[in-house]
């Protein structure tokens, strides 16, 4: 480890709590439908778009409309995208004139792209057409992540209101947050990438001669606009298969800290605009104080074991840490970090090879998508998963200080806490007996390159990542099999879907319910004992559950590697 | 304050029968009622099962162990319950002894015929003698007669039961011990007061409370992601190329699942009820024990409460030209007679301060007593009238005095008490005003102190008076109450609560007459004197039996200490899991993957030993709490941080380490001892 290093995580961790404010208080003006300045150029867009659709933008939807208008979109958005996957061959903007998808292929990334996963069973260059990219995936960076605010927002209205029956419109929320958050944030993002010299061409790919003499196929396409996106609505779909690590993706140090911060940009702000709905900004600082020391111990100990390296290699003389599957362009510590951020935010995007990671090192990642993409999260996801935490977290310790328990002003029952328990029981549910199953079955079993513990871990970090809608991989799984596609888009859309209904229908209940004003009698949510509290409920209820997998997996192979043995 | 003597926890007459009855509840149909219970008892079978059948390489002498453990497991949860009910039932039977044999003379055409108890009706008349026991809930309708209550309240010294008035309900089971009464019977049979209470103290008519059933949700909800936990590892496993035997996971899943609370929790909510119960309080809901620890606001009647009953003469203040011995002395001869408490006050001081040494009132004298539409009391005698009463009143007597300046004098005097939180009453003397005496509110010793608990716990304190505002604000800022309802009527009770309630906030109250009936019923905490009407009483949905407002506070807190119990308990069982993992996981993987025995931080001896160690662990942890369940855990007014530092350092802090510590012990016992 060096002073280097640990400079660039205070320095990452510095920028992220300075930008907190603001941009919780953009989000927090679109929560409230308030007028932003953008409103003068983009209003008449945006009101331009509800008369063309119908859509009333100030209907107030109860829960369960709210929801079926978002599964709607979202079921529309899947189908959409799957006709294009599947028709690519005839369809324009296929310069290098690529087949169709395969069905199992289309199935699964479509519902990857739907649910803000982006888990990518394929190499994008060699497989999808530039319609395919722009419109049949692009699309989904923006509005899977436009549905996630979408939902923070209605269970922040659910915490907010009082005796309501609404939770917001569905329809005006994702509206908003598009035209007024994600496109001017992404202009700027992509001008600054085209600058820093990320490609942005519809051209087809270009052949030349490397200063060796070989020739080389260069693709490129449309990158600087999609890497925008795909950082700051965590989605993490690489235009090239090597994702980040790709010199056209991220050329400079400068882009690589770019894109880790805008990975949490978003997931950070919320944490504010949470604090503001709910009338006390510090609800919001406690939540994110919760996220921020999960996310450092995280980072602390993926920089340790990648810098510590692997005591085999050390044997044979080569010396320092671990830089398998690293680029020499990042080193050790911007690779850690970045790992550590796309895991804990649901992001998936890569800037090295988690597979080549330490066992130890390539557990946190695991780890931070076991525990359900709450460590920020991923946009609006993050806070609405830790959310259901915190309300768990009230109901257990709550009763502690003699009353009914109560967070933010609003009771919690039997009713939030069996929903509660409903969402976050879905993520040990589908990760665990889709491993298990893919553990024992033949077509399962043929997927993973490695043998042993590791080989295990591969399986594990592959549904791991579906079902928290990450979207990341420890490569070395072949995961483009009908087997892996189906098994993957089924737990994707499950751990997506499954998690967000419970949640709404929790909105809603809370949202109907009488505001409890605060006394000193009230269970106290702000402050390092609340902080601590959150941090041993997420790990106690999120994590350990997946401890037998853990011991089976990475933690075996670390002490197999330990002794010698590497698999 | 009388209590019921407490019965200590484990004597043997509690015991024996709740050994018996921990086997009768391993009944399926009651024990479906506690999932997490069941889904152990499930277990428990299954292994023994698999104890006959199965072949897994296992030593036999192992599995018995786990097999006989898990029982006691289950049985440690039933006896927990039983012992919890038994010390209900035991008060019960003592309840039920007292209404055995009730015979009642009802009253039939003028005379009178003897029925059974259990014939009479809603409705009937019924007369009840000297050293007869009251055989029905009623009302007094005609007659006076002092009452023992001491088979429901345990307080032997006898209570005035009569018609009209605030003091005319009797409950069943009570004895006249002096004249008689005639009764009219309120309740159908079955229904009544001891009826209720028997149920209550019973746990028959238990349901689960509102919160007891979000938090049995969530324990269903953990052994569920448990289940699957513990279901995926065979997968796991194969793919490591080995087997885990049914028994370990079994023994794994059990100890994963939230045994511990699971067991406790209907103990802790019966010893919630009957703590109350011993306090000579009787809820008619567990879901009002709840409401009372959730209580934002609670509303005290000044007098009784807050003050002592009777206000007590302080001073004399005579107008300009009065010698203050003359006002002591008419003052003195005005309250002779007066036998209130009020007037003996104004006797004592007269003496005792003015050394007035007139005794007795002379003959001929003639007595004015107080009246409600008057508000004067006073004596006539030789010729000179002598008047004492409210201001208002005096002057409305005396309409001769107008607006004279000695009025205008009388109203800066008796302003000037009220300021001070005192009563003025005006003294006049053939229709000349002397002065006024200052009757002083004494706020009980130690009441302020109670207030700032009160508030540090986030209570608002509210007191209820018919005092004007100006004694009114004078009384709270002495006592410490956070606000204060001046000139109240029961209207303005019942709009105070609607208005708490609209802001989200749970109100408590208590009161007894029958105009207090509709406020008691809106209250969420309404708390019905024993001594009550019978309105009052049914109003309510507790009954204080030793008619002690002052009360109301402990409730709250016997409210708050049940719910405390119940989350200590919950954090303790959910963070025990963490030292069970390492226990286990390392004792069950270590075939397939020799490294992982550095998961074994405790150092236990064998993986057998690591597995019964842990087993043997999360049984026994059962019956040491049921102690805690059901006594409760140590509760002190304070605020919610601090309470929550306290609990989380002690239940969730010790629930981390306990269980290392408890575990490793008992594996180096069990390797002692040779057991595996």
């Amino acid at each position: 480890m060096t002073v280097e290093g640990w400079i660039l995580i205070a320095l990452f961790v510095a920028i992220l709590l300075a930008l907190a404010k603001p941009v919780g208080l953009w989000l927090f003006a679109l929560y409230e439908g308030r007028r932003t300045p953008l409103h003068m150029v983009l209003g008449p867009v945006e009101r331009g778009f509800y008369r063309l659709s119908g859509i009333d933008p100030n209907e107030d939807q109860s829960w369960r409309r709210y929801a079926v208008h978002m599964l709607i979109f979202n079921v529309a958005l899947l189908l959409f995208t799957y006709v294009i996957l599947r028709l690519q061959a005839v369809l324009p903007l296929n310069p290098q004139g690529l087949g169709p998808v395969s069905d199992h292929l289309a199935f699964n990334t479509a519902i990857s792209f739907t649910a803000n996963t982006n888990w990518q069973s394929y190499g994008g260059e060699a497989t999808m057409s530039n319609l395919s990219q722009m419109l049949g995936l692009t699309i989904h960076n923006f509005l899977s992540a436009a549905t996630g605010i979408a939902l923070a927002f209605a269970l922040f209205r659910g915490f907010a209101r009082r005796s309501a029956a609404g939770i917001g419109n569905f329809w005006a929320d994702v509206t908003r947050v598009t035209l007024y958050l994600l496109l001017p944030l992404c202009v700027v993002l992509a001008v600054f990438y085209i600058a820093s010299g990320v490609p942005q061409t519809l051209a087809g790919p270009v052949d030349v001669t490397t200063l060796e003499g070989a020739r080389q196929t260069l693709a490129l396409g449309p990158v600087a606009s999609q890497e925008a996106i795909k950082m700051l609505g965590t989605n993490g779909g690489g235009f090239f298969n090597a994702n980040s690590a790709h010199p056209f993706e991220s050329p400079t140090a400068l882009t690589n800290l770019v894109q880790m911060l805008s990975i949490f940009l978003i997931g950070v702000g919320l944490t504010y605009t949470f604090g503001k709905a709910v009338g006390n900004t510090r609800q919001g600082w406690a939540i994110l104080a919760a996220m921020m020391a999960l996310f450092l111990a995280g980072t602390a100990i993926v920089y340790w074991q990648e810098a510590a390296g692997n005591p085999n290699l050390h044997a044979l003389g080569v010396m320092g840490g671990n830089m398998e599957g690293k680029e020499v362009r990042f080193g050790i510590a911007a690779s850690a970090l970045f790992s550590v951020v796309t895991t804990a935010a649901s992001c998936g995007a890569v800037n090295a090879m988690h597979d080549s990671f330490t066992p130890l090192g390539g557990m946190i990642p695991l780890f931070n998508m076991q525990l359900g993409e709450v460590v920020i999260g991923g946009v609006g996801a993050g806070i609405y998963g830790f959310l259901l935490f915190a309300i768990l977290a009230v109901f257990v310790a709550g009763l502690m200080v003699g009353r009914t328990p109560e967070y933010v002003g609003k009771k919690i029952e039997g009713k939030e806490v069996k929903l509660a328990v409903l969402a976050i029981a879905v993520l040990p549910l589908i990760i665990l007996s889709f491993t298990a199953i893919a553990s024992v079955l033949d077509a399962g079993l043929a997927g993973p390159l490695n043998k042993g513990p590791h080989g295990f871990s591969e399986i594990l970090y592959a549904f791991t990542s579906a079902v928290a809608n990450n979207g990341s991989a420890f490569a070395g799984l072949t995961a483009n099999t009908p087997f892996y596609n189906a098994m993957l888009g089924v737990a994707i859309w499950m751990g997506r879907f499954f998690v967000i209904v419970p949640m709404l229908a929790i909105a809603g209940s809370l949202a109907a319910k009488k505001y409890v004003p605060e006394t000193a009698g009230s269970f106290p949510t702000t402050g390092p004992l609340w902080t601590g509290l959150l941090i041993g409920i997420v790990l106690i209820v999120g994590g350990l559950t997946f401890l037998p997998g853990l011991a089976l997996g990475p933690i075996a192979d670390h002490l197999a590697m330990i002794r010698g043995q590497l698999y | 304050m009388s209590q019921n003597t407490p019965k200590s926890l484990f004597t043997a007459d509690l015991i024996v029968p709740a050994l018996g009855d921990s086997f009768r509840k391993l009944n399926p149909r009651e024990l479906i009622r506690n999932p997490v219970m069941f889904t152990t008892a499930i277990v428990a079978v299954l292994l023994t099962v698999l104890l006959v059948i199965g072949q897994d390489g296992l030593a036999t002498g192992f599995k018995l162990q786990l097999v006989i453990w898990l029982w006691l497991t289950v049985l440690f949860g039933t006896f927990a319950e039983a012992l919890a009910e038994g010390r209900g039932k035991a008060q019960a039977a003592s309840l039920r002894a007292t209404k055995a044999d009730l015979t009642a003379n009802r009253v039939k055409n003028g005379g009178t015929e003897a029925v059974a108890a259990s014939a009479l009706r809603a409705g009937d008349l019924v007369l009840v003698e000297t050293g007869e026991l009251i055989p029905a809930d009623g009302e007094v309708v005609e007659g006076v007669a002092s009452v023992n209550e001491a088979a429901i309240t345990g307080e032997s010294a006898p209570v005035i039961r009569e018609a009209g008035g605030d003091r005319s309900a009797v409950t069943a089971g009570t004895r006249v011990i002096s004249d008689y009464i005639k009764v009219r019977v309120t309740q159908e049979p079955g229904q009544g007061f001891l009826d209720r209470m028997i149920a209550l103290v019973e746990g028959a008519e238990r349901q689960k409370t509102p919160n007891e059933i979000a938090l049995t949700i969530l324990l269903v909800g953990l052994t569920i992601i448990f289940l699957i936990a513990v279901g995926t590892i065979p997968g796991f496993a194969s793919y490591a190329g080995g087997s885990i035997p049914v028994t370990i996971l079994a023994a794994l899943l059990i100890t994963l699942i939230p045994t511990t609370i699971a067991a406790l929790l209907s103990a802790i909510g019966i010893a919630g009820m009957d703590r109350l119960v011993r306090f000579n309080v009787l809820a008619k809901s567990g879901r009002a024990v709840e409401a009372a620890g959730d209580i934002d606001t609670l509303l005290l009647d000044k007098t009784g409460t807050i003050t002592i009953g009777d206000r007590q003469a302080t001073e004399f203040r005579p107008l300009a030209g009065i010698r203050v011995e003359d006002l002591a002395e008419t003052a003195l001869l005005a309250s002779l007679a007066d036998e209130t408490p009020e007037g003996r006050s104004i006797v004592t001081l007269a003496r005792e301060a003015f050394h007035v040494a007139t005794a007795s009132l002379p003959t001929g004298a003639e007595v004015i007593g107080f009246t409600a539409q008057t508000r004067i009391s006073g004596v006539s005698m030789n010729g000179t009238l002598i008047q004492k009463g409210a201001v208002d009143s005096i002057l409305t007597a005396n309409p001769d005095i107008g607006e004279t300046p000695a009025a205008a004098e009388l109203r800066r005097i008796t302003d000037d008490i009220a300021r001070s939180g005192g009563t003025p009453l005006a003294v006049a003397r053939d229709g000349r005003l002397l002065g006024a005496i200052f009757l002083k509110d004494i706020v009980k010793a130690g009441i302020r102190e109670r207030f700032g608990e009160l508030r540090r716990m986030g209570i608002r304190t509210v007191m209820i008076t018919g005092d004007n505002r100006l004694t009114a604000a004078a009384i709270a800022a002495e006592a410490g109450v956070d606000d204060f309802l001046a000139q109240a009527t029961p209207e303005d009770k019942l709009a105070l609560i609607r208005k708490e309630q609209a802001d989200g906030k749970l109100v408590a109250m208590c009161g007894d007459g029958t105009n207090d009936a509709p406020a008691l019923a809106q209250s969420d905490v309404g708390v019905a004197m024993n001594t009550g009407t019978q309105a009052a009483r049914e109003a309510g949905n507790m009954v204080d039996l030793d008619s002690d407002p002052t009360k109301l506070i402990e409730i709250v807190g016997l409210g708050k200490q049940l719910l405390m119990t119940r989350g200590a308990l919950t954090t303790f069982s959910v963070a025990n899991d963490v030292a069970k993992y390492f226990a286990i996981i390392p004792a069950m993987f270590v075939v397939l993957y020799p490294g992982l025995g550095v998961l074994n931080v405790m150092g236990l001896v064998t993986p057998e030993s690591a597995i019964l160690s842990a087993i043997i662990f999360n049984a026994i942890i059962i019956p040491l709490l049921v102690p805690l369940a059901l006594k409760g855990v140590k509760y002190r007014p304070a605020g919610a941080g601090a309470l929550l530092g306290r609990n989380l350092a002690i239940y969730g802090l010790g629930g981390l380490v306990a269980p290392f510590i408890g575990i490793k012990l008992i594996d180096l016992t069990v390797n002692g001892l040779g057991l595996v």
